[in-house]
Formats: C-alpha cells, sequence, structure tokens
C-alpha cells in the first residue's frame, strides 16, 4: 500500500520525457540512514544510468523500491532457510550466509563506504563515476569481502533488487512512469494476446499499462 | 511423536498432499465409494481468489518472490555434487521450484502435457536389443518401468480429457491423422483440444526446423485452445497468450490445474475431506511395519494429530515422497556403496540449456506473448528415434520454442549476449535488443540415472518440526553432457536456417558441477521407482510400495531415469493407472498387487 502514494507521485516525473532526467521523486527512506541511502542513490545511477536508450534507475525511483523492499518480509529473510549451522562451501552449492537481505545492505554499504575511504578518503557517493565503477566493478568480481561477506554477495543482492526496481509493476514503487517497461518494449498487464499471437511480424501497437491501469 | 497426539475417526483413505496425483487419487478413491481425507500442508488456494486479474499478474511477487511455492524456511533440501562433500541446504530458491498449497505445482505450472514415448518405457530393453549390454556406461542404473505404453494408452488419453489438452495428433488407432508429432506411437483418440495457435517466434522456428529436414510439431498443451468442459463437468475458459502462467494461477480459467479441472467438483463429494495447512510427519506404520495405520500430522495450530486410514497415499511430490518413505521406514533406504536398497535410488533431473537466437532488427520477437505449454518441437533427438549407436550416449533430447512469455524483470536480469556487461549502458542496450529481436531455443534432455546419484537423509539439518532434511547428492555426468552437446549444435542448424544474426549455444560442459544458483527446471524424478525387480524398485509397476501393501506412492518419484519430455503428463497417467488396480483388485482384495 505504501507504493500507491509513490505512483500518484510520479506524474510530475512523466512530464519531462524519458531518459532526460535522473532526479527520483522526493522521498524519505524508512530502512536506509542517511550514509546509507547516499551510497544507493550513488549506486543504483551507476548500475542503471541515464542515456539515449531510456531513463535511469533514479528518473525509475529505484532506490525508493528498495527501501520499500526493506519493509517486506522477504528482507527479514522469511523466505529462506535461515537454520544453522551456518557452513561454508563451493559457491555453485549457493548461498550460505546467516544474513537475510536487510544485513546484506547495511554490511554490504558500511563495507563499500570502508573501501571507497581506505582507497579514496572519501565514501562511496563522493567519488567520480569512473571511481565508483571501478569499486562496482571490484565487488561484483570479488576482490573485496567485508567482514566474512563476499563482495559478490552484496553486489548480486544490489543487483537483482535494481533490476527488480526498474522493470516491476510501480505498485512496488519503482518503475516510475512505467519508464523501464517502455524501454524495453514490454506492455505490462496487457496480459491479452488473443487477437495479437499470429499477428506474424506486425508492430504491437499498445504502450504499456500497470496494474493500477496506469498507461505509457 | 505420536504417543500423545490426538487420534481422529478412522477414514478409509488419506492422501498426502494435494497437487495433481493426490487430486486424480481422490477423485477416484471417491468415486470407488471411500472416504477421503485429503491433507495439505500449504494454504487452502483457489483461482478466483489466487488469480485475480490484474493483481495476480504482478512478476515481482509470484516470480521473484515466490508466492506460490514452497516456503523454504520451514523445510528444504540440503545439495552437494558428490558423497565426499558435505551438503549444504538450499537456502533460497533457485534451480527447482516445489509447489505448496492447494493444487500444489499444478496451480501455477507451464502446461506441457506429453505422454511417455514407448521406448522411454522399456529403455534398458530397447538399447540393449540395439547396441548391446556393453553400450550402457558404467555406473549407469538403466532401468525399465515394468509398463507398457500399450497398458498406458487409455490413462494418458483420460488425462488429457481430463485436463483439456490441446494439440495435433499424428496417428489415431494406426491411421495418420493429421502433422503432429511422426515419432510419436498411435493413440486411441485425437486431443480433446486442436492445437493452439503458434507463436511468432514458434512459427519460424516451425519454418526452419522443416528446411532443415527434421520434423516439427505443436507441443501438447494443457492450455485451452478454446472453451472446454471435461468429463468431469469443469468448464475451461479459451487461453489469450496472456504470458503470465508459468508461476501464476491462470486468470482465464484456460490452464488446466487441480483447482479448476477436479477440485470444484471434487469439494462437492459427500465422501471427500480436504484439510489445508496440515504438514504430515511421517506414515504410521503396524508393529512389523508391514501395514500403515494412517498418518500423523501437525495442524493449523501446530497440533500433533493422528488420522487413522486402511490406505494412504502419498502424492506429496516426487522428492517428498521419498522423505515421507525415508521418514516413515517404508522401503529399505539406498546404499550407494554397494548398490543395494531402494528408497533414495535413481534421482534423476532434467538435462536442459537454453540456446539464444538474434533476429535482424526489423524483426519484434514479442517475446512477451506467449502460453505455457505452447510452443513447437522436434522430436529427431530424442528417445530412441535415432541412432545413437555412432554417437555412443544412452538418452535424448526433444528440442523447442516454448514461449511461455518473457517478463521485464526476468529479461532484465538475463541480459544481453554473452560477453555483455551485467549493468551500465552497454548492459541497456544489449538487454532492449535482446528482449525486442531474440527468441530462446531448449534442449530439454534426458537425464540417466547412476549409482551415485541418490536421495538419503541429511545428518545435520533439520526443517522446522525437527525432522532431517533430505539430501540430494547430485551431478551431471559425461554421457549426459555428450548427449546435450549433439542436440545443441543441431540448434545451430535450425538457427542458421531462421536467418539468425547472432547465435548463443549453451551447452553443458565437461567438469562443470550442478550449479544450484540457476534456476532449470522443477522436473525432477526418481527416487522410489517403480519396476518388476523389488531389487531396484521401491514400487511394484502399480505404484505400491513393495514392503508395505497399503501404501501407494505417485509422482515422478517412479521414474527409473529421467526423459525428454517434461513429467506431469505420465504423473496423471500413473495416477489414474494406479486407481484403476487400486479400484478393481486391490479393494476387494487388498495386498500385493505383483510379486
Ligand atoms: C514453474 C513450473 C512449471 C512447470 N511446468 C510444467 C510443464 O509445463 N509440464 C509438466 O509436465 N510439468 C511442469 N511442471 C512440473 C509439475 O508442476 C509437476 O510435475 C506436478 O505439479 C507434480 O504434481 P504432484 O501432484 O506430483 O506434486 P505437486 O503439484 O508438487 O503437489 C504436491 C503437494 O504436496 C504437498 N506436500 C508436500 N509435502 C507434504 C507434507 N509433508 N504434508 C502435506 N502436504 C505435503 C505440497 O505442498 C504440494 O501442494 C512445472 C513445475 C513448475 C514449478
Ligand atoms: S497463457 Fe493462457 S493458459 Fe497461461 S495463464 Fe495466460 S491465459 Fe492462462
Amino acid at each position: 500500500m505504501q507504493g500507491l502514494a509513490g505512483v500518484t507521485a510520479c506524474s510530475t516525473v512523466l512530464a519531462s520525457p524519458p531518459g532526460h532526467t535522473s532526479r527520483p521523486t522526493p522521498y524519505a527512506p524508512r530502512f536506509f540512514t542517511p550514509a546509507e541511502w547516499a551510497f544507493l542513490i550513488a549506486a543504483c545511477d551507476r548500475l542503471i544510468p541515464a542515456d539515449e536508450n531510456g531513463p535511469g534507475a533514479l528518473a525509475l525511483d529505484v532506490p525508493r523500491f528498495i527501501d520499500m523492499q526493506m519493509g517486506t518480509p522477504y528482507a527479514s529473510g522469511a523466505q529462506w532457510y535461515m537454520q544453522g549451522p551456518f557452513v561454508q562451501g563451493p559457491d555453485n552449492l549457493g548461498y550460505q550466509l546467516p544474513y537475510a537481505p536487510r544485513d546484506l545492505y547495511r554490511r554490504g554499504i558500511a563495507g563499500m563506504n570502508a573501501h571507497a575511504a581506505t582507497r579514496h578518503g572519501r565514501p562511496f557517493a563522493g567519488l567520480a563515476p569512473a571511481l565508483q565503477d571501478d569499486l562496482l566493478h571490484g565487488a561484483e568480481n570479488g576482490s573485496m569481502i567485508f567482514g566474512d561477506m563476499p563482495s559478490t554477495v552484496f553486489f548480486d543482492q544490489l543487483l537483482a533488487n535494481v533490476m527488480e526496481g526498474a522493470f516491476s509493476d510501480p505498485v512496488h514503487g519503482g518503475n516510475t512512469g512505467l519508464g523501464g517497461w517502455t524501454m524495453l518494449g514490454f506492455p505490462g498487464a496487457r496480459a491479452d494476446f488473443m487477437d495479437w499471437v499470429d499477428r506474424y511480424g506486425a508492430h504491437y501497437p499498445l504502450g504499456s499499462v500497470s496494474i493500477s491501469g496506469e498507461t505509457a | 511423536m505420536s504417543d500423545d497426539a490426538r487420534r481422529l475417526h478412522p477414514v478409509d483413505v488419506v492422501i498426502v498432499g494435494g497437487g495433481w496425483a493426490g487430486s486424480i487419487m481422490a477423485k477416484e478413491m471417491t468415486e470407488a465409494g471411500r472416504s477421503v481425507v485429503m491433507l495439505e500442508r500449504g494454504p487452502y488456494r483457489s483461482t478466483a481468489a489466487d488469480g485475480a486479474y490484474p493483481a495476480s499478474i504482478d512478476e515481482l511477487e509470484a516470480n521473484f518472490r515466490y508466492k506460490l511455492f514452497q516456503d523454504l524456511s520451514k523445510n528444504t533440501v540440503t545439495i552437494r555434487n558428490n558423497s565426499q562433500q558435505t551438503a549444504l541446504p538450499y537456502r533460497r530458491m533457485a534451480a527447482f521450484l516445489p509447489g505448496e498449497g492447494v493444487g500444489g505445482a499444478g496451480l501455477h505450472w507451464s502446461g506441457v502435457h506429453f505422454r511417455m514415448p514407448p521406448d522411454d518405457l522399456r529403455l534398458r530393453t530397447r538399447v540393449i536389443e540395439k547396441y548391446g549390454a556393453k553400450f550402457i556406461p558404467e555406473g549407469m542404473n538403466l532401468q525399465d518401468y515394468g509398463v507398457s505404453y500399450e497398458e498406458l494408452e487409455p490413462f494418458f488419453d483420460k488425462a488429457e480429457k481430463v485436463f483439456g489438452t490441446s494439440g495435433e495428433a499424428y496417428m489415431v488407432k494406426g491411421q495418420v491423422v493429421g502433422k503432429g508429432n511422426v515419432f510419436s506411437p498411435s493413440r486411441s483418440d485425437h486431443f480433446p483440444l486442436p492445437a493452439l495457435k503458434d507463436v511468432y517466434t514458434a512459427h519460424l522456428f516451425r519454418k526452419a526446423a522443416e528446411e532443415v529436414g527434421f520434423h516439427p510439431y505443436s507441443l501438447p498443451a494443457a492450455n485451452a485452445s478454446r472453451q472446454y468442459i471435461n468429463p468431469y463437468g469443469a468448464q475451461m475458459g479459451p487461453c489469450n497468450f496472456c504470458g503470465y502462467c508459468s508461476g501464476y494461477a491462470c486468470y482465464m480459467y484456460s490452464k488446466a490445474s487441480p483447482n479448476v479441472n477436479i477440485l470444484p467438483v471434487l469439494r462437492r463429494h459427500p465422501l471427500f475431506e480436504l484439510r489445508a495447512g496440515c504438514h504430515v510427519l511421517k506414515v504410521e506404520l503396524d508393529a512389523d511395519g508391514r501395514r500403515a495405520t494412517g498418518v500423523t500430522y501437525t495442524d493449523p495450530d501446530g497440533r500433533v494429530v493422528t488420522q487413522p486410514a486402511e490406505m494412504v497415499i502419498l502424492t506429496a511430490f516426487q522428492f517428498h515422497n521419498v522423505r515421507l518413505m525415508l521418514l516413515s521406514g517404508i522401503g529399505r533406504p539406498y546404499d550407494p556403496v554397494h548398490n543395494e536398497g531402494v528408497v533414495g535410488r535413481n534421482f534423476v533431473y532434467q538435462n536442459v540449456t537454453t540456446s539464444n537466437v538474434w533476429l535482424d532488427r526489423s524483426i519484434d520477437t514479442n517475446q512477451y506473448i506467449g502460453a505455457g505449454g505452447g510452443g513447437v518441437a522436434f522430436d529427431d533427438f530424442n528417445s530412441e528415434n535415432f541412432d545413437h549407436g555412432p554417437l555412443g550416449f544412452v538418452g535424448g533430447s526433444p528440442v523447442w520454442v516454448n514461449q511461455a512469455g518473457v517478463k521485464a524483470i526476468a529479461a532484465a536480469r538475463s541480459g544481453g549476449p554473452p560477453g555483455t556487461p551485467r549493468w551500465g549502458s552497454a548492459w541497456k542496450a544489449g538487454v532492449i535488443d535482446t528482449y525486442r529481436h531474440s527468441l530462446r531455443i531448449d534442449a530439454h534432455g534426458a537425464n540417466m540415472a547412476y549409482r551415485d546419484v541418490y536421495l538419503d537423509l541429511d545428518p545435520t539439518w533439520k526443517d522446522a518440526y525437527g525432522q532431517p532434511l533430505l539430501r540430494m547428492t547430485f551431478d551431471w555426468k559425461d554421457n549426459d553432457i555428450r548427449m546435450n552437446r549433439y542436440v545443441v549444435d543441431r540448434i545451430g542448424d535450425v538457427a542458421k536456417a531462421m536467418g539468425a544474426r547472432r547465435v548463443n549455444l549453451t551447452k553443458r560442459e565437461f567438469g562443470k558441477p550442478f550449479d544450484t544458483r540457476q534456476y532449470q527446471t522443477t522436473h525432477l524424478g526418481g527416487g522410489a521407482v517403480m519396476g518388476n525387480d523389488p531389487g531396484t524398485s521401491a514400487l511394484n509397476r502399480y505404484l505400491q510400495s513393495w514392503d508395505v501393501h497399503n501404501v501407494f506412492v505417485i509422482g515422478a518419484n517412479a521414474f527409473p531415469q529421467g526423459t525428454g519430455y517434461n513429467p506431469t503428463g505420465m504423473v496423471a497417467a500413473l495416477a489414474y493407472w494406479a486407481a484403476h488396480h487400486i479400484r478393481t483388485t486391490y479393494l476387494s482384495h487388498p495386498g500385493p498387487l505383483a510379486g
């Protein structure tokens, strides 16, 4: 239900053409601290930058989506098997840490900021984009470890949630103005192609629609 | 555990699990005049509530928060690649997605609905006839099912009529009648509904496969191509290719599910009772362990309850059936060191890889249009349809375009062509091009059974009720990797004929272990297999426990080895086959049906 406020707010973002704004809808995070929020905004902007192909993660309100997700049972690990013992093994046997998504963000962001500070004397959000990209690549490749948490674990969590935020139904707080779907060419909740299934080669003419009936 | 348990009034039959197998068995047993209690650990579910448009078609909730799937926080499995490793818990949903709740995975499966190929039912015999016993690799436990296609045919037919399956037959009563799969055996009747229309990608694939000289056919789909009323009087609407199929309850009532096709009728039957939120802990046996007396379960309030019954039917899904047998002491557990014992033996999976084909940028592939069971396949390299002699492997693989509807999050996460970064502007360009102009082709191969691939109970990890988790010891073997690589090369030929701009052939790699983090499929099989030899099968050919005659175990656990096809058509036919023999023989003469 939190998402509904966000959906209304997005009409202001729609006023500017997609791809030409990277400003998120004003939003006060509930889970992330100001320092964490600054990291999240900076990282999202690098992971899905605004460019000629369409809006970036900020215009799509991906940080808001992630903050709202942190209030769901998923973020507390309610859907994962979280009984010990926690024994580490080969990567292909899957995730084996005792941390739920909320913990992964807390530890991961602190770890990223600590690495940024050690290497460059500033938190991640204060670095030039090229240095931010270096750190993100490092996290992606596993070149850092945050306590007992390999950086890949944090990076994969972040990237997965960023993609979800940009491309899920706006009811969850992201994909503002259906900008993610429009960019991909995904019609959203249309979900009726009885007349289209065998129009081979024709371009589907209808824009995206969301669960709440918002169109783009 | 059962000492202080509440005891309920006895019933004739208790059924553990409310999915396809459970619903079919419950329907059959009530038709036979028996009182039936069906216990389902998950919540009550219906298409009206869980499939209500538009709230139900939320990709995040359905496919990434697993709204309708098993609650792993309560119960999962542990997995390792070989018996030297420590198996570790499958903590997050990834490689396979077991169902939970009334309807089981049948509420939100895709709908590809096959019959088992005749040769697959007697694969050991067939391979030896064709290539000699030496052809079977060391360590492969190749077996026959102990039942023939001719025996099962009436039950395949019945299942298709209950599911409202759409398809085109090739041969009916020995006469060629249509453009169906030329490798498929003769049928007693047509499919109840005509084949679904081809989506664009399937249409292009069909043309190209024909050009290369293969024999494409429409996938048999339990997604209704027209309005339909099944033999039970249940109604289905026509599928509109909504694209929200796999992982969703069908808002059009077009995808066959226990919830649409069986339960509305069954629930009105006075002899039937459904209890949701009831997790069965074990089957209770009498003092000498030869007869089941009922089951013990935890009810929605957490109380431990015993339900006495004359007969217990396990329909909890493949690996849950195996685990319940192990927890209850039904049948001898498998010992991989000596290759003895049967419960846990011949655990198999599905050997699937998905390749990608990029077409010209003027062509929109509209990947969001699709039905879960729809598409076009060719079987030229499935089963025993081709000469394995010079190739030196056992098993095969159908190849298909089965565009069930690719949605935005899934597209974003699968990204662009190999070598494209996973984020940033290059990712964005790659993913847009891939989503708009590419298609996916699967090699949906069989996985053979091996002596050192098996199921047992984990020594360390427990479920929320304090019972040991099931342990999977599983890896890909060279025979199956070679099969996959051979068939995927044939995809390359078809892609070329499609005029591909770019092709990414995905093949299994030698030495690369099974990876639990990547979604493959929920087509798990074996572990409590059927057969004619109690030394190599846990169940006789009627899916009755060899050891405890009033326990029947229905599910893909009965498959002695994997097959190239999806399992549910066979699971449903086996349910009707077992039910037929229970009704015609067992109920009047309870005792072993084979021996
Ligand atoms: C996304 C997806 C798509 C699929 N698509 C296809 C397809 O296209 N074609 C095909 O052939 N197959 C497909 N399958 C597989 C298909 O869903 C299964 O083969 C089929 O549902 C098996 O039926 P079942 O009755 O054996 O088990 P299920 O449907 O899994 O039902 C078993 C039930 O038992 C319950 N249960 C388990 N343990 C207990 C316990 N201890 N106490 C009480 N209840 C218990 C479970 O909660 C569950 O509801 C798909 C599966 C998935 C997940
Ligand atoms: S694709 Fe067809 S069968 Fe599948 S959910 Fe949509 S309407 Fe139902």
